[in-house]
């Protein structure tokens, strides 16, 4: 470093003062900005629930953010215009895909489209089977105008589901109503709903009654050290931790549940039901 | 600060009107970069548009990333710097975009991008013209010369903090693309916001002053190639017409002002956006597109009213 350039008496010289000026004020001018910038960006990412990211979709926003360059690609690859860019007032950060289900649901194509079409890997090119996607899980939000809940057979979400029987299963239970009659309880799995949203669009409603939501929303997630006691007792063909007292379960009347935790008999048993019987 | 004048300042076309004679240069003669810039503007959001209009699939995507014919792979630099500020290493085809843009604006000319491709050039040239038009003196704010590189840190460094492509947000560039081509309307906003800048605020604000893709371009293209040169400045008859059109008037002076110095005619600032305007305005024929090692001077330049014998080849 040169010496402090100094005028005779000591001060620091116009010209360095002039610079340092300079500097201070577009590093804070810049600051600034940068913070009102920072704080768009973060209010931003607060996705609304009814817009879905396409297939393959980085699962965090951030990530998601971090990579996408909003340049439309796998809007213009997708077949049945289902992907949008994000207009300003959408409350989606701008130019970047989402999909509304009820408006128009994944369509599921087998090549994915969309996922080769983006150039930075916002879109995970390691999706190659769309049945893996996980764009959301479908959530049956509202049990009380349910048609199937209130004892109909509608079952439009279970025939409609791309993945029938597997991400969408009819539970049958009995109509506590009528006493008489069964109610068909469309029942998610998870495991294995890609949140394409074929049954919230197709739900005859005026509201969807199920509905995709993002992962976030709609799942809970059990602490990393719990163990699911029944899974461990089939693994390792006994309890997990050797030598536990399993003490006699109590239940009501005389049903005994036999030791070990096969699954207790079903309200209405299948066996009963008419030959070749489908929900 | 000198005083400023209180009339408009009559470019020489249109102090000849004025005075009732005709310009020497046809008209094409006196616009032909301009008219050239603009065609590359529209060609370059006509190649995305055939698509959703004709069914005609050219280039897919935005100026953002884009695929011309299903094999040309184009990437902003920019993106994928903030990408990798927000830590996310992008795939293939964009890393392959990148490079070729970032090679030919090295090569050619890191700010034709901005006066021969971004569509906000047409925008703020429209605010300076209107300005001009309204006769708004005032050149309102002027934010000092380094202002677009604190800007671009300034992005660089939201992207990293917050981990996403943060100028995505406002960029008035892909919005004004995205209105275009995928029709989100509203985002025209903050175009509008530009434009209404570049009217009331500042003179030349955006473009000159604060973009930080234009910055990063510019230091993209400090080594680039095509250059204007002011080979004929020996004829420059001090008209200023140049100084007034030019969107970065800062750097013709150390070209054509700079004989005395032992300076090269070649304008050689990495502000310069090659987009000839220069070149259009000037009636003696001083500017001319040549490369950056062209140090070569001519005499004489075209066309003077003194010398009716019509125009040099």
């Amino acid at each position: 470093m040169s010496p402090k350039p100094t005028t005779p008496t000591g001060l620091v010289s116009p010209e360095r003062r002039k610079v340092l000026e300079t500097a201070a004020r577009g590093v804070v001018g810049a600051g600034v900005a940068g913070v009102m910038l920072t704080a768009y960006q973060k209010s931003a990412e607060a996705l609304p629930t009814q817009a879905i990211r396409p297939p393959g979709a980085l699962p965090d926003e951030t990530a998601f953010l971090s990579a996408c360059v909003r340049c439309g690609l796998c809007v213009r690859a997708c077949p049945y215009k289902t992907l949008a860019l994000a207009d300003l007032g959408d409350h989606v950060a701008s130019g970047t895909p989402f999909f509304v289900a009820r408006k128009i649901p994944c369509e599921m194509c087998e090549d994915i489209p969309c996922v080769k079409a983006c150039p930075t890997g916002a879109l995970d090119h390691a999706l190659v089977d769309i049945n893996k996607a996980r764009m959301g899980t479908a959530v049956l939000v509202d049990e009380e105008n349910c048609l199937n809940f209130l004892g109909l057979r509608c079952d439009v979400c279970y025939r409609d589901c791309p993945v029938i029987d597997k991400a969408i299963t009819l539970e049958l239970e009995s109509n506590p109503r009528t006493r008489k009659h069964a109610i068909f309880r469309p029942t998610v799995h998870a495991k294995d709903c890609t949140g394409c949203g074929k049954c919230e669009k197709s739900c005859v409603l005026e509201e969807a009654a199920i509905k995709v939501l993002p992962l976030r929303v709609a799942r809970g997630e059990l602490g990393h050290h719990y163990r699911l006691g029944w899974e461990e007792y089939k693994n390792n063909q006994g309890p997990l931790v050797d030598g536990i007292i399993d003490l006699p379960d109590r239940a009501p009347g005389d049903v005994t549940p036999p030791s070990g935790v096969p699954d207790a008999p079903p309200i209405i048993d299948p066996t009963k039901l008419p030959k070749g019987w489908k929900p | 600060m000198t005083a400023l004048p209180t009339t408009p300042r009559l470019n020489r076309d249109a102090r000849l009107a004025a005075a009732g004679e005709m310009p020497t240069r046809s008209f094409f003669l006196r616009n032909r970069f301009l008219i050239l810039r603009r065609l590359s503007q529209i060609t370059v959001l006509a190649l995305f548009l055939t698509g959703p209009l004709f069914g005609l699939w050219i280039a897919k995507g935005t100026i953002a990333s884009s695929m011309t014919f299903g094999v040309l792979p184009l990437t902003d630099p920019l993106m994928t710097l903030q990408m990798l500020a927000a830590r996310h290493w992008p795939e293939g085809l964009a890393v392959i975009g990148t490079l070729i843009v970032l090679v030919f604006y090295a090569l050619v000319s890191g700010r034709a991008y901005c006066s021969w491709v971004c569509p906000i050039n047409p925008v703020t040239d429209l605010a300076f013209w209107t300005r001009e038009k309204l006769g708004l003196q005032a050149k309102g704010w002027q934010p000092r010369a380094g202002t677009r590189y604190f800007v671009l840190a300034a992005v660089l460094v939201v992207s990293g903090a917050t981990g996403a492509v943060a100028w995505e947000l406002v960029n008035p560039i892909t919005m004004a693309f995205r209105a275009v081509v995928f029709g989100s309307v509203a985002s025209l906003t903050f175009v509008a916001a530009v434009f209404l800048f570049d009217l009331f605020v500042a003179r030349r604000g955006w473009c000159s002053h604060l973009c930080p893709v234009g910055a990063f371009y510019g230091l993209l293209g400090s080594a680039s190639l095509v250059k204007v040169s002011t080979a004929a400045r020996a004829s420059c008859d001090h008209c200023m017409d140049c100084y007034a059109v030019c969107p970065e008037p800062q750097v013709i002076s150390p070209a054509l002002e700079g004989a005395g110095r032992g300076l090269s005619p070649v304008i050689l600032s990495r502000d310069c956006t090659t987009c000839g305007r220069c070149i259009d305005v000037c009636d003696r024929t001083v500017f001319r597109f040549t490369h950056r090692f062209d140090h070569s001077e001519t005499a004489q330049g075209g066309t003077h009213r003194s010398n009716c014998s019509g125009e040099s080849p």
